[in-house]
C-alpha cells in the first residue's frame, strides 16, 4: 500500500501541475478559477489575487455553488501544493474535468515575487452576528464586506423608512443617511416601529439612530434633522451614497430626489403606500425609466391624499418597506434582477401582487433623449400648478 | 368585456368597486365606456383627449404609452389597470 509521499507522486502524474510564472501568464478574468483550499486562518495571511477560498473541509459541498460548470478550467492551491494535490483528486471524482494544482502552492507563488492580497476580513464577532449571510453563496464573507462599506440614504424616516432601516442595519449596511425633519409623534406609532412610546417629541432621525445603533453598533447613522429641498440635497449627496431610498410622503421631493438621482446617477429604489395598496420599483439610471417617465406630472391634490388624510394599515409599510430594503440588498450587492423597469404591485386586502412593465420615455425632460430640465425647478410649485397645461 | 382595475385612490368614483367591467375593443373605447358610466372618473383618467399625465393605463401589465395609447387594442378578458402616482410613505 502506497505511503503518503508515494500517494502524492502518483497524483503529481496524474493531475497536471502549472508552475507560478505559467499561471501569472494565465491569470486574469478569461484566466482559471483559482481556488484555495486553506484554512481560513492562512486565507487570512494573503492570498492569490481573484482566488476564491473553499477550505479542502468544505470543497466536496461547496465547490458546486462556487463553480457550478464542471468544465470550468480549475487551478486549485494550498500552502505548499501537497493538500491541493488531495483537493484535485476529490474534484476529478467529482467529475470535473480539468483541474491543475500549482506547484509549489501559495509559497513559491509568494517566492516568485508575484502580487498576493492580504484580505480584510470580519472579526469573529462580525462572523457570528452575520452567519446567516456568510453561508448564502451569493453573500458570503466578500458581500457582507461590501454591506459594510456600503453608503444608503433614507429619505424619510416614517412608515417605510422604519422596516427598511431596521432590516437594512441588521444587515450590516455600514453607513445609513437619514434625512427627515419631523419629530415622533404618538399617531405614528402605529406603523413607525423604529420609534417608540418613550421617544414621543424627539426628532425622528434622533429616535431612529438610537434604535438602529442598540440593533447593530456596526452601523454609522448619519443624521439630517432638516426636510430635504432644492437648497440642501446637494450637500447631502456630496456625502456619497451608493443606494437612495425614496420613503417620503409627498410628490415635491418625489420629484427632486428623482432629478437629482438621474444628474448624480444614483438608483432610487421607490416606495409608495395608501389605504391597503403599495407600490415598489426601482429607478435606475440608464437601465430603466425613472420617476418622471412614468408619472410625468403629480396629480392635482384633491386626487392624491396623503396617509395622513387617507389613512393606512399599519403593517402595509412594513411589508413595502421589506421590499424596498431587499432591492436596496440586491443592488448592493450586484445580485438576483433587482425591479428595475418593473413597477410590483400589492393589495394588501386581497394579497395580491402585480407587477407591471415600464420602460425609460424617451420625451422624459429629464432622463429623455433631449432633457429640458437640467437644473432644479421650484418643486412646490410644479406639484400645485394646475395640470391643463400639459401634454396635449 | 374587459376587467379594468380601479387603484384605491379611484374607488370612491366608481361606488367602492375593486374592478368593474367595461365593454371595447380599445383603450379608448374601455375608458368611454366606464367614464360614460362613472363620470367622476373621467377627470381622473382624462386631461381634454388624452390620458392625464398622471396616470398610467396598462393592458395585460403593458404600458399603453409604449403601444398604441389610446387606440391600444383590448381583447376580451384583458385586464385593464389604473396605476395613479401615489405619495404616501412617511408622514
Amino acid at each position: 500500500m502506497a505511503g503518503y509521499r508515494e500517494l502524492l507522486a502518483q497524483l503529481r502524474e496524474q493531475i497536471g501541475e502549472v508552475d507560478p510564472v505559467a499561471l501569472r501568464a494565465e491569470a486574469g478574468p478569461d484566466g482559471p478559477v483559482l481556488v484555495d483550499v486553506r484554512m481560513q486562518s492562512e486565507w487570512d495571511e494573503g492570498h492569490l489575487p481573484g482566488a476564491l477560498n473553499i477550505g479542502r473541509d468544505y470543497l466536496e459541498s461547496r465547490i458546486d455553488q462556487r463553480v457550478p460548470d464542471r468544465d470550468t478550467p480549475v487551478v486549485l492551491y494550498c500552502e505548499s501544493g501537497s493538500r491541493s494535490l488531495l483537493a484535485a483528486k476529490t474534484l476529478l471524482e467529482l467529475g470535473y474535468t480539468n483541474v491543475r494544482n500549482l506547484a509549489g502552492g501559495y509559497t513559491e507563488w509568494k517566492r516568485s515575487g508575484f502580487e498576493i492580497v492580504f484580505p480584510r476580513s470580519l472579526t469573529p464577532g462580525q462572523r457570528s452576528r452575520y452567519a446567516r449571510h456568510l453561508l448564502i453563496p451569493e453573500v458570503g464573507e466578500e458581500g457582507q464586506l461590501k454591506l459594510l462599506d456600503s453608503k444608503v440614504l433614507m429619505i424619510g424616516a416614517g412608515g417605510l423608512g422604519s422596516p427598511a432601516s431596521l432590516y437594512l442595519a441588521a444587515a450590516g449596511v455600514g453607513t445609513l443617511g437619514i434625512v427627515d425633519g419631523d419629530i415622533v409623534d404618538e399617531s405614528n406609532l402605529q406603523r413607525q416601529i423604529v420609534h417608540s412610546t418613550e421617544r414621543l417629541g424627539q426628532p425622528k432621525v434622533q429616535s431612529a439612530k438610537e434604535t438602529i445603533e442598540a440593533l447593530n453598533p456596526d452601523v454609522k447613522v448619519v443624521p439630517y434633522e432638516e426636510r430635504i429641498s432644492s437648497e440642501n440635497i446637494e450637500r447631502i449627496l456630496a456625502d456619497g451614497w451608493d443606494v437612495i431610498l425614496d420613503g417620503t410622503d409627498n410628490f415635491p421631493t418625489r420629484y427632486l430626489l428623482n432629478d437629482a438621482s438621474v444628474w448624480h446617477d444614483i438608483p432610487v429604489v421607490h416606495g409608495s403606500i395608501y389605504r391597503f395598496e403599495g407600490q415598489v420599483t426601482v429607478f435606475k439610471p440608464g437601465a430603466g425609466p425613472c420617476y418622471r417617465c412614468l408619472f410625468p406630472e403629480p396629480p392635482p391634490p384633491e386626487m392624491a391624499p396623503s396617509c395622513a388624510e387617507g389613512g393606512v394599515l399599519g403593517v402595509l409599510p412594513g411589508i413595502v418597506g421589506s421590499l424596498q430594503a431587499n432591492e436596496v440588498i440586491k443592488l448592493l450587492l450586484g445580485i438576483g434582477e433587482p425591479l428595475v423597469g418593473r413597477l410590483l404591485t400589492f393589495d394588501a386586502l386581497y394579497t395580491e401582487f402585480n407587477e407591471l412593465k415600464l420602460k425609460r420615455s424617451e420625451s422624459c425632460p429629464v432622463c429623455g433623449d433631449h432633457p429640458t430640465i437640467t437644473e432644479y425647478i421650484d418643486y412646490v410649485q410644479f406639484c400645485q400648478a394646475p395640470t391643463a397645461k400639459a401634454t396635449h | 368585456m374587459s376587467i379594468v382595475r380601479i387603484p384605491p385612490p379611484l374607488r370612491p368614483s366608481v361606488n367602492g368597486e375593486r374592478q368593474v367591467e367595461a365593454s371595447g375593443a380599445t383603450v379608448r373605447e374601455v375608458l368611454d365606456n366606464l367614464t360614460s358610466r362613472f363620470p367622476a372618473l373621467r377627470q381622473q383618467v382624462f386631461e381634454g383627449d388624452d390620458i392625464a399625465p398622471f396616470i398610467n393605463v396598462f393592458v395585460e401589465s403593458e404600458d399603453v404609452r409604449t403601444l398604441d395609447g389610446l387606440d391600444t387594442s383590448v381583447a376580451d378578458g384583458n385586464t385593464v389597470m389604473l396605476l395613479p402616482a401615489m405619495a404616501g410613505g412617511s408622514a
